[in-house]
């Protein structure tokens, strides 16, 4: 994970304090990101408790909330990022139905 | 002010309340909504839910002190604040003082993934941080349930809704949330559930391609409330709520006369004019002059130094004014002294329910004592409509004390006497002007059909409109009935012809007896004159008579002497 603002993909993660939902979230974040984008993620997690006023500059309103920023457009997805597959499809990652075959 | 209510206001307060400043919403709801607890704003879209809770927190902020968060789901604060500045509310100005924060969630299904679990913790967040920065005691939540749209699973969401709503009234804030009007419950998604400390239903009702708006306290819990539904307007002074109720009978009745404007209508009346605080009905056909006798009315009020409230239904103000010129009136002159004042309106403009919160908020706004609704008869709706809002309207005026002047236009095609809406036995007075067709022209003529409490004349009386103003002409009461115009006076020209006749009869014989009283005198004169001449005569006769005796005896003596024969 590196926070070099020229990696391709730029992911913003807001969690609310230290739960386990938060934890279980950004772990399963890291994880994904080590398996399909290694290298290439600058990663920023906020904690909205710590930071209040981010929540309301980046339209959070549930917790979890993962921020794809870069690259555009915007995408959101809420929740402990459980469902590899939909994370990756909002981050326009998931591979077209051939490749995802292959990587099955 | 709520009539319905005053019995529960002797309750004493417990529930502590937050007043909205809208008014007479704070009068429907003995102060405003619960303090420290959240209420439901529903209705449908247009409905003013938003305005109503703009209204709530701008008034928190500028007269109560107490800041507000403005969480809105719908409009961008750029759009809010342009919607309401119109208002006269200044959004940015109390952003900027610290007494106003608006937050614009904006939640987006096409932008939003789901993946695993979550909460609602980010609008907590949000919330809270808002409500910390300028130390609200006020929150709106407009409308919440636009979260059902941007997330997919309503289990979570009515769970997390319930902690926010348990969140609030945790700490003490006193909070609208709007929602919009589902099919058989008041919200969509039954939010009314959830919050159900204080209900307040918005409606929009079209009749007759006339809308109304209308709002109903659907629950308070722990307070006593007005649970009709009241009128309500939006207009260029903001959301006002209207409590217009039937105010019972229970009001104090004024002895004071006041003039009708008219010297010779006053004439008719023992009392010499019409109670202050009645009600007085002024019917008749098109052209009788009622709106004339109704500017008299206006102007007399305003020659006394009071105020009246005109509110035209057919005319503008400005063909008020310039008609009334043309009778001897300078209507004018009061509108410019701000004591006489126009309120002018299209019966369809509004529902009945509406022309009727109208006035109530005029009436509350210009504090009139004498108040004129020319014409009545231009309310169009449903029988029993007309006649509940016409006797809203009386029991408003009365129930302030004002004299109210009512015109109707009496419909030719039924003359019973029971018609004006039934009206009549509402109305303390009741003048009928009428038009008499006779010998190819047309008189006016009016009688009072009653007035309460004061004995009056029963005569038909003819008017004129004259440039002096109305005027009422002596009645002609004769053998042959009341006459009206030329027959009038051709009736009192024949009159006026016999009476001379009489008289130049009279004048005659008088003249024949003096004359004949000469003649006889100067007869008399002459006799006398005769007489005199006659002894004048004699007299000269006899004092020749007496001279030649004398002679005479003269002679003898002579004679005698000259004979010697003297004694």
């Amino acid at each position: 994970m590196t926070t070099d603002g020229a990696s391709p993909y730029q992911l913003r993660l807001f969690v609310a304090g230290n739960t386990i939902r938060s934890r279980r979230a950004i772990e399963n974040l890291r994880a994904l990101c080590a398996e399909h984008l290694p290298g290439q993620v600058s990663l920023e997690v906020v904690d909205i408790y710590q930071q209040p006023a981010l929540a309301e500059r980046h339209q959070i309103v549930a917790a979890p909330t993962l921020v794809k920023v870069r690259p555009v457009p915007t995408r959101r997805v809420v929740g402990d990022l459980s469902q590899p597959e939909r994370v990756l499809r909002a981050l326009d990652l998931l591979p077209a139905p051939s490749a995802r075959g292959r990587d099955a | 002010m709520p009539p319905d209510v005053t019995a529960a206001a002797t309750i004493p307060a417990t529930l502590p309340k937050a007043p909205t400043g809208i008014d007479g919403f704070d009068d429907i709801t003995l102060g405003g909504l619960p303090a420290g607890r959240p209420s439901l704003v529903c209705g449908a879209a247009g409905c003013g839910k938003t305005l109503f809770a703009m209204t709530f927190l701008v008034n928190g902020a500028t007269r109560y002190g107490e800041p507000g968060v403005f969480m809105s789901f719908e409009e961008r604060a750029e759009d809010l604040a342009a919607n309401v500045s119109s208002l006269g509310f200044d959004l940015d100005g109390l952003a900027a003082d610290g007494r106003l924060a608006i937050d614009h969630v904006h939640v987006e299904r096409s932008e939003i993934e789901e993946s695993g679990e979550y909460d609602l913790e980010g609008l907590f967040v949000r919330l809270g941080f808002a409500v910390d920065s300028i130390g609200a005691k006020r929150v709106v939540l407009d409308t919440i349930e636009t979260l059902f749209s941007g997330f997919t699973d309503p289990t979570l969401l009515r769970a997390e809704l319930r902690r926010l709503f348990g969140w609030i009234k945790e700490r003490g804030l006193t909070a609208v949330i709007t929602g919009e009007r589902g099919e058989g419950q008041l919200t969509r998604q039954g939010l009314e559930e959830y919050v159900s400390d204080c209900v307040v239903l918005l409606d929009n009702r079209v009749t007759d391609q006339i809308t109304t708006r209308r709002l109903r306290v659907v629950k308070y819990r722990g307070s006593a409330h007005g649970t009709n539904e009241y009128p309500f307007l939006i207009d260029g002074d903001g959301i006002s709520v209207l409590p217009v109720t039937s105010s019972g009978l229970n009001r104090p009745a004024s002895s004071e006369v006041v003039s009708s404007g008219v010297p010779g209508l006053d004439a008719m009346l023992r009392s010499g004019g019409l109670f202050r605080g009645s009600s007085i009905l002024l019917s008749g056909v098109a052209g009788t002059g009622k709106t004339t006798i109704a500017s008299h009315f206006a102007d007399a009020a305003c020659r006394r130094g009071e105020r009246c409230l005109f509110f035209v239904f057919e005319e503008s103000a400005q063909e008020i004014c310039r008609n009334a010129v043309s009778v001897g009136l300078d209507l004018l002159r009061w509108v410019a002294a701000g004591s006489l004042r126009f309120e002018a309106a299209r019966p369809s403009l509004y529902g009945l329910e509406m022309h009727l919160a109208r006035m109530h908020r005029d009436l509350d706004r210009f504090q009139p004592d004498v108040v004129v609704v020319d014409p009545i008869s231009a309310f169009r709706g449903p029988d029993t409509e007309v006649h509940a809002t016409l006797l809203r309207m009386m029991d408003l005026l009365k129930s302030r004390g004002i004299t109210g002047l009512f015109t109707s236009l009496r419909n030719d095609g039924a003359l019973q006497e029971g018609g004006d809406q039934g009206l009549s036995s509402l109305m303390d007075a009741w003048i009928k002007l009428q038009d008499v067709e006779a010998n190819g022209e047309r008189n006016r003529t009016l009688y009072l059909i009653k007035a309460r409490g004061m004995s009056h004349s029963n005569q038909v009386r003819e008017y004129r409109i004259t440039d002096a103003g109305v005027e009422l002409i002596e009645p002609y009461v004769g053998p042959e009935g009341v006459l009206t115009g030329t027959a009038r006076l051709s009736q009192a020209a024949r009159e006026e012809a016999v009476m001379t006749r009489r008289r130049q009869e009279v004048e005659r014989r008088r003249r024949d007896l003096a004359r004949k009283r000469e003649a006889l005198e100067r007869q008399m004169q002459e006799m006398r004159a005769a007489l005199d001449a006659e002894e004048d005569e004699a007299n000269l006769l006899l004092t020749q008579e007496d001279a030649h005796e004398a002679v005479l005896a003269d002679d003898r003596t002579a004679v005698a002497s000259l004979r010697g024969a003297a004694e």
